[in-house]
């Protein structure tokens, strides 16, 4: 019988690390469908990037308020994971607060701390479930954050305050159990916000304490399995891949364009300049020209697709969107996740995901939305974690121009201007230095001008 | 009182044996745009009062292929680079200037992949250079004094490439009253011709980026909106004009203000 906990917990934490292995081994394999790109140079940059970006939280305290927030979050929940050390332990060897007595005074401190800490978190979360809901804050209210991306803000704020409770209401039980020589619980010393909640359960007996108390510690820990398990469906995956992308985010100046080696190479031949060497290369599949679907995309882009934690900033700065088109940078992030989810899916089942007759392009982005980027990069300068939307955006234009020759008539036209012009206008390329022209009679004229007024 | 102002080709100059110190990548907006040629004017102009040695493609010169690359068709993009790379690497170009921020983009950042290296840089960098160097001095009487003038900040120069300072020292120098709009630098709002909006209608929305934006610099009260991109120029136009102010306000490139302030 006196095992009995600890194989539960065991077979509950077994349960959960399955269920995580297979969620974790699926988003990898999800993101790996994406093709290679190097991102690997420059590791100090990158490390100084990820330092600064996702550690330090640079890109949030674009916005003072949210940033402050967020910041108590985000300190709470590394934190408060040391105690989830002790819970692990304690549930393993079946003990009962088994740092105390080696840390003894210390042991107090971090309760307290611990405990201040839950509490702001708990108002932080008040805070945003009162900005999601109340003020409506403009960016949580587009068309693409309806229903589930929806219910996903709001149920993880209100997840947090529950197990934040979670702990606070077993702190005050067992403070309560400690004034009861009966129960055997040893003496912490006071917890200052848990012994608020105190006279709530004074009345009660030393074995529904004890139930009360045992109860707590089961459901923040089994709370906080679900949780993690939860996360890996959830928008809130941002607070651990917001670390790898914002390492492999791009160094390189935002308005350049990632080139396509394929195309230089056919260029090359066409104009036939290819190297005397070039040619024994191995004929490396080339594969589709731009992206179609999420297997078109590079892993980045994937990845980016599941850091996303769908806050709006990109969306929100966005030209087109501001004025009423339908492209929002943040819908792109959220479709590729979707389409990606989907495909793994069938994955699973033994299918071939990406050949279910559906594709990102179309099936999930329109090329309306496509069109109307003006690649002006407000959205990757706002996104707090470096997600890029733009790039999406750039390589799915490139299979509707090159792939399927379907871009809007007027680009078409353009096309053909600067290929018969040199400029995208119908200009003969032979009047292009007329403006020399015309400035050295203007000046002249200018110039007699001023000698006859002289 | 003003001099013969000179035009000198790379074909010219090499043709006479002498090399410039920098070429002008005039830019397809300032070759063919008649609004934009006037800057494409008023910036020879300066280079002719400075006496920097410079020089410029003439007939040579093509679309660097930005708006075909954004608008997604690459392979026109590259033979329009293969072009220009092999003119500019045929002269032994070392450094470029160009007042069109897409043009500055894409030679910089782009071409160096594909072949092209070169230093470049906007305009609006060497103007700041020439006033720091006290080449270009103010004069003109202080025309420009506390006049108001804001800023919109191209795309293609700010977020893409991190100017920023360069045009507002420019018109600092002026001694104008430099007034921001709400949305500027990082945050600017795009004029809504980038990407290759310039060459087809905007999607359906509620209301076109350039009005949008011409209301932001309006409500600022300055009577001189300045640019340093020929897509934000003719947005820019476009929206004072849709707004009924162009008798009021105007907008100009940042050397047509200096050419005009020295009265060149
Ligand atoms: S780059 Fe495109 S999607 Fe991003 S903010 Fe600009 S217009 Fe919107
Ligand atoms: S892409 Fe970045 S800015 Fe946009 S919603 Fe996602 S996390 Fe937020």
């Amino acid at each position: 019988m006196a095992y009995l906990g600890q194989i539960a917990f065991i077979v509950i934490v077994g349960i959960a690390s399955v269920i995580l292995t297979k969620r974790i081994r699926r988003i990898r394999q999800n993101i790996l469908l994406g093709k290679d790109t190097d991102r690997d140079d420059q590791p100090s940059a990158r490390w100084r990037t990820m330092l600064l970006v996702a550690f330090g939280q640079q890109k949030m305290f674009k916005r003072i308020i949210p940033a402050f927030f967020h910041f108590l979050i985000y300190v709470g929940f590394i934190v408060i994971n040391l105690e989830v050390l002790e819970f692990v332990i304690d549930g393993l060897l079946g003990t009962h607060r088994l740092f105390m007595p080696y840390l003894g005074d210390v042991y107090l401190v971090a309760m307290n701390i611990f405990e201040t800490l839950a509490v702001l978190v708990v108002l932080a979360c008040v805070v945003f479930l009162w900005r999601r809901n109340v003020q409506k804050v403009r960016r949580f209210h587009a068309q693409e954050m309806t229903k589930w991306p929806k219910l996903d803000g709001n149920l993880i704020l209100v997840i947090e305050i529950i197990l934040m409770f979670a702990i606070l209401t077993m702190n005050a039980t067992d403070q309560l159990l400690q004034t009861r020589p009966d129960s055997g619980y040893a003496t912490t010393g006071t917890l200052f916000f848990s012994s608020l909640l105190m006279p709530l359960f004074a009345g009660l007996d030393t074995s529904t304490l004890i139930f009360v108390e045992r109860f707590a510690w089961w459901f923040h820990i089994i709370g906080i399995l679900a949780f993690a398990v939860y996360v890996t469906y959830s928008k809130h995956l941002h607070i651990f891949l917001a670390f790898p992308n914002t390492y492999y985010s791009r160094l390189v100046p935002k308005g350049q364009m990632d080139n396509m080696p394929a195309v230089t190479k056919e260029v090359q031949i066409m104009l036939g300049t290819q190297p005397e060497n070039g040619e024994s290369d191995t004929e490396e599949e080339v594969g589709r020209f731009g992206a179609k679907d999420v297997n078109d995309l590079m892993w980045t882009d994937l990845m980016g697709a599941y850091a996303c934690s769908e806050c709006g900033r990109c969306t929100s700065e966005c030209p087109a969107n501001q004025t009423g088109k339908k492209l929002s940078p943040r819908k792109i992030m959220m479709d590729t996740r979707d389409r990606l989810e989907d495909v793994g899916k069938q994955l699973d089942k033994g299918e071939n995901g990406l050949e279910d007759g559906k594709s990102l392009l179309d099936d999930y982005i329109s090329r309306e939305e496509l069109n109307a980027c003006t690649t002006c990069n407000a959205c990757v300068e706002a996104c707090p974690i470096n997600i890029n939307p733009l790039s999406i955006i750039l390589q799915m234009r490139r299979y509707v121009a090159m792939e399927e020759a379907q871009s809007p008539a007027s680009w078409n036209a353009m096309f053909s201007n600067i290929e018969n012009n040199f400029a995208p206008w119908k200009f003969a390329p032979t009047d292009r230095f007329n403006w020399a022209d015309e400035l050295v009679t203007e000046n002249r004229k200018a110039e007699t001008e001023d000698r006859t007024n002289d | 009182m003003n001099k013969e102002v000179r035009v000198p080709t790379m074909a010219d100059l090499v043709a006479q044996g002498e090399t410039p110190e920098i070429l002008f990548w005039v830019g397809c907006a300032g070759s063919f745009d008649d609004r934009y040629k006037r800057v494409t004017k008023a910036f020879v102009k300066i280079l002719n009062a400075v006496g920097t040695k410079f020089a410029v493609l003439g007939t040579e010169e093509a679309c660097t292929g930005d708006p075909a690359r954004r608008a997604g068709n690459e392979f026109l993009f590259q033979m329009q680079a293969a072009a220009n790379i092999e003119v500019l690497n045929g002269y032994e170009i070392k450094k470029i200037v160009t007042a069109c921020p897409h043009c500055f983009n894409t030679i910089k950042n782009e071409y160096p992949e594909l072949g092209g290296n070169y230093e470049v840089i906007h305009h609006s960098t060497l103007l700041q250079q020439l006033i720091n160097d006290g080449k270009i001095t103010m004069k003109g009487g202080g025309s420009f004094k506390g006049r108001k003038i804001t800023y919109h900040d191209s795309c293609y120069l700010g977020r893409a490439n991190n100017i920023y300072e360069a045009p507002r020292e420019v018109l600092e120098a002026l001694d104008a009253d430099l007034i921001e709009m709400k949305r500027c630098r990082t945050k600017g709002l795009c004029c809504g011709a980038g990407g290759a909006q310039m060459f087809k209608d905007a999607e359906p929305g509620n209301k076109e980026v350039n009005i949008d934006r011409t209301e932001e610099a309006l409500a600022t009260g300055a009577k001189t909106i300045a640019v340093a991109c020929p897509f934000c120029m003719t947005m820019m136009s476009d929206g004072v004009k849709n707004k009924e102010k162009e008798s009021e306000v105007a907008v100009k490139d940042l050397a047509e203000l200096i050419a005009e302030n020295n009265q060149l």
